[in-house]
């Protein structure tokens, strides 16, 4: 494997250099205590991900923002497992954005195992390597001849040496460049069900969240923020100035900041503040956005993504025509824990701490913003209460850091609920036509999308299956720029358009007489002999799952229970569902949901479930009830007395399955979620014989 | 006129505006951080803290409701995490983002209090007034299931 030089450190900086480099080594949250007793025992930092002082204590660097999905167990649990130590020994510690010594330190695409798993499994394995070198030549025996077991190295004669003992001799070894890696069926912790490294301290209320920050001399701040598509003329904070705990009232880039000592004064303050506000364009309204849908829909000026074949002449010849058209408005991310961020301005300094995605594009706009250079701004990461892509951007960042630099003060800005939902990146609204041609035989023919979205880039995944099934093919997208703001949100694109086509294809399959289930396996077996054009998955992975979520589901094999499949591939990993729905009182109830899920290598079965389960309840809900409108350019609703969120009430009994191929592990933080809006509205129309077009369905 | 009440057990005294929700006492007044904002109109519960022992929504409740109340935080539940709901959360690995945990821990551990022995509807309903926008509900309601078992013992 490539490795990158930063992975590692070179040998002179291990124990050799502690006294002078050691501070560098941890965190900027260690503690005093922290370094002391590295000087005391020699602790030395291995590579990037790990440390072991003498004493035995093997610290693991997490360097992924942890959002909800796991990362900070999962990295460590890969390099625990290479290192082949007790986990009960390791001490795991969020890493801040250190860009000397990482690469991708982001949360977002559900890349991050894809991107690090040789790298993580090379830093474990290389320290072992070194462990076992480093008692080999204390015992004058051959390295060949030396085992390792839960921290321990084990010689030939019944040698035992802790890697604690061996850490500073080790350290004074060459780095090895090759390495061999465990095989999997020897693996202890890779596979098994370990708890998140943060549990007792979310269970026992530490502060561990962006809104937790609290640092010396900083005040609170909110920001009042315009309509889409507005610019603020003028506001009134004489009054507000005025007002108890109260410190300042600025304004910029359209907004108004008022700060103060506490939230509960600035909340006050804000209901006295009126802002007046101006715009050269219409703002717009739910009706400008079906307005535009319709003009794309109808435009010639739409961007061909793809083309196999010759669409127009074979839908011309179809015996039978499919069309449907779909669409999902925008939605808000809702993360439990609002947008928030702490930033301490300098002359020639930045401290920005708080919870990001991405801390290394934070501390670049930053920089940009201010003219400060990147080495002098620090970015420290907070776990995260959620974000599901919406602390992808860093307009919140870059609110906190130019309020800090214009108040001269530490400043940590919160945004309420409803800054939340009225200031978001929202989920673009969409809507797709879709259209098959089938021949007199029930075999499609033809195959076309449209896709128009609103801020939404390419809405279509142009490779994606049925895509190379298909004779003729015709995928289209046209992007109409709005001025309320975007970004991605969680499976971006494929979380509605994932419902959408596999509801398409239910449609078709009855179209056709044929069972969703067999007409998906026809098509990847016409996949697998002859594919038309390029793809991007992989036939025999997307046929395994399918073939094992019917099985474990008892698909057409329960009587009275209607089901309702799909299968969707995003972020590399394949999963398919079936959906159980039941009528009851005359309302369909979503019972049950089968998932049949190949990420390749489970690294943390907990975990795992847990990204199953919780996508699969998070593409549900938003399926079922999430709608922003917009008025003038304000969204609404604002809040969740009436932006309806899934309840635990309201879930369906979860079944999830793992393939478990071993094959180097992809994406599990979002591609459970594009399958489910299909599955249910799928099982739905089973039940009631009504189809879903749109979201929401309620 | 300052509020007198008592949170996790220690007497404080708050010389704020009687007006202000006690969840913003609590945090930026108390520097108790463990009890989260989520909406501020008792929608998602994740500021649940328990009031002379009953789960209640901090966000809408002023101090000027709670003077000489007994308040418990998350802090307060217990300080070791060793509540057998704290207990039954960690053993079936129920956060993920774990924002709206302590909420959900109130609100668990207030149900078990009044019904150390609830059935799983009686779970279900208990516990549908708290928002978990990851979607550990199944788990959460597992852990409660768990948590009573612990208590019988």
């Amino acid at each position: 494997m490539k490795t990158s030089r930063r992975d590692f450190i070179q040998k002179a900086s291990l124990f050799t250099g502690v006294f002078t480099l050691g501070f560098d080594w941890f965190s900027a949250e260690a503690s005093a205590e922290t370094s002391a007793m590295e000087v005391v025992t020699g602790a030395g930092r291995f590579n990037a991900f790990l440390s072991i002082d003498s004493l035995g204590k093997v610290t693991l660097f997490s360097p992924n923002p942890e959002i909800g999905q796991g990362i900070k167990t999962a990295f460590p649990v890969v390099v625990a497992e290479e290192l082949d130590v007790d986990w009960a020994q390791v001490q795991v510690e969020q890493a801040n954005l250190d860009t000397k010594q990482f690469e991708r330190q982001l949360t977002g695409g559900s890349g991050a195992l894809k991107h690090s798993w040789e790298r993580l499994r090379k830093a474990g394995a290389t320290v072992r390597k070194m462990m076992m070198q480093a008692a080999a030549d204390q015992w004058k025996v051959d390295v060949e001849q030396c085992k390792t077991s839960k921290g321990f190295v084990l010689g030939p004669a019944g040698q035992k040496a802790s890697y604690g003992s061996l850490a500073e001799a080790a350290a004074k070894l060459p780095v090895p460049s090759e390495v061999t890696f465990k095989d999997r069926k020897d693996y202890k912790l890779i596979g098994t069900r370990v708890k998140g490294v943060d549990n007792k301290n979310v269970v026992t209320g530490k502060p561990l969240f962006g809104i937790d920050i609290r640092k010396p001399g900083m005040v609170f701040a909110q920001i009042v923020r315009p309509p889409f598509g507005a610019t603020l003329k003028s506001f009134s904070a004489e009054d507000v100035k005025k007002m108890p705990g109260i410190l300042d009232v600025v304004s910029f880039k359209n907004k108004v900041a008022i700060v103060g000592e506490n939230t509960y004064a600035i909340l006050q303050a804000r209901a006295s503040l009126t802002c007046d506000y101006g715009s050269e364009l219409p703002l717009e309204n739910n009706e400008t956005h079906a307005n535009w849908f319709d003009e794309g829909m109808k435009s010639e000026k739409a961007q061909v993504m793809r083309k196999d074949g010759d669409f127009a002449t074979a839908i011309a010849s179809a015996a039978k025509v499919i069309e449907a058209t779909y669409e999902c408005p925008f939605i808000s991310h809702s993360p439990m824990e609002p947008m928030n961020f702490f930033a301490d301005v300098k002359a020639d300094s930045v401290l920005l701490a708080g919870p990001t995605q991405v801390p290394q594009p934070a501390q670049k706009a930053v920089s940009d913003l201010l003219k400060i250079p990147v080495d002098k701004i620090q970015v420290e990461l907070s776990k995260m209460g959620g974000g599901f892509g919406r602390r992808l951007s860093n307009d919140f960042v870059l609110e906190a850091a130019e309020l800090s630099s214009l108040i001269k003060k530490p400043v940590l800005v919160m945004w309420t609920r409803e800054d939340d939902m009225m200031g978001g990146t929202y989920r673009p609204a969409v809507r797709y036509r879709f259209k098959a041609g089938l021949d007199s035989n029930g075999e499609i023919i033809a195959f076309s999308l449209r896709g128009v979205g609103l801020n939404a880039g390419n809405s279509t995944r142009q490779d994606n299956f049925p895509v190379g099934a298909i004779e003729n093919v015709l995928i289209e997208s046209i992007d109409q720029k709005s001025t309320v703001t975007t970004g991605p949100w969680r499976a971006p694109i494929t979380n509605f358009l994932g419902f959408a086509e596999q509801a398409f294809l239910d449609e078709v399959a009855e179209a056709a007489g044929k069972d969703p289930v067999q007409m998906r396996l026809a098509l990847l077996e016409k996949v697998k002999t002859k594919p038309v054009g390029k793809i991007t998955y992989e036939p025999a992975r997307f046929e395994e799952v399918i073939k094992q979520v019917a099985e474990k589901a008892q698909w057409k094999k329960k009587p009275g229970v209607h089901q309702g499949f799909s299968v969707y591939y995003s972020h590399l990993s394949y999963v398919a569902q079936i959906a159980e729905v039941k009528v009851e009182k005359g309302k369909p109830r979503v019972t049950k949901v089968t998932a049949v899920t190949d990420c390749g290598e489970v690294i943390n079965l907990s975990g795992a479930e847990n990204q199953v389960k919780g996508a699969i309840i998070d593409g549900m809900g938003h399926a079922m009830f999430a709608k922003l409108n917009f008025q003038a350019g304000v969204a609404s609703p604002q809040n969740f007395n009436a932006y309806r969120m899934i309840r635990g009430n309201e879930i369906p009994v979860i079944d999830a399955h793992f393939v478990n191929n071993g094959i180097a592990p992809t994406g599990l933080g979002e591609p459970a979620l594009p399958p489910t809006g299909g599955s249910i509205a799928n099982a739905i129309y089973a039940a009631t014989k009504k189809r879903h077009y749109k979201q929401p369905f309620s | 006129m300052a509020i007198n009440c008592t949170v996790n057990k220690k007497k404080v005294s708050l010389d704020i505006d009687p007006n202000t929700p006690l969840l913003w006492a609590l945090r930026d007044h108390l520097s108790l951080l463990g009890t989260k904002y989520g909406c501020g109109i008792a929608q998602c519960g994740a500021c649940t803290v328990w009031v002379n022992g009953e789960p209640m929504r901090s966000c809408v409740l002023p101090i000027s409701a709670v003077s000489n109340a007994q308040i418990t935080t998350i802090e307060g539940l217990d300080p070791a995490g060793k509540h057998p709901v704290q207990v039954a959360w960690d053993e079936l690995d129920v956060p993920q983002c774990g924002y709206c945990q302590a909420g959900q821990i109130m609100t668990a551990a207030g149900l078990l209090k009044k019904n150390p022995h609830p059935t799983d509807q009686e779970i279900v309903d208990g516990m549908s007034g708290n928002i978990c926008r990851c979607g550990t509900y199944h788990r959460i309601q597992e852990a409660v299931k768990l948590a009573s078992k612990k208590i019988k013992k």
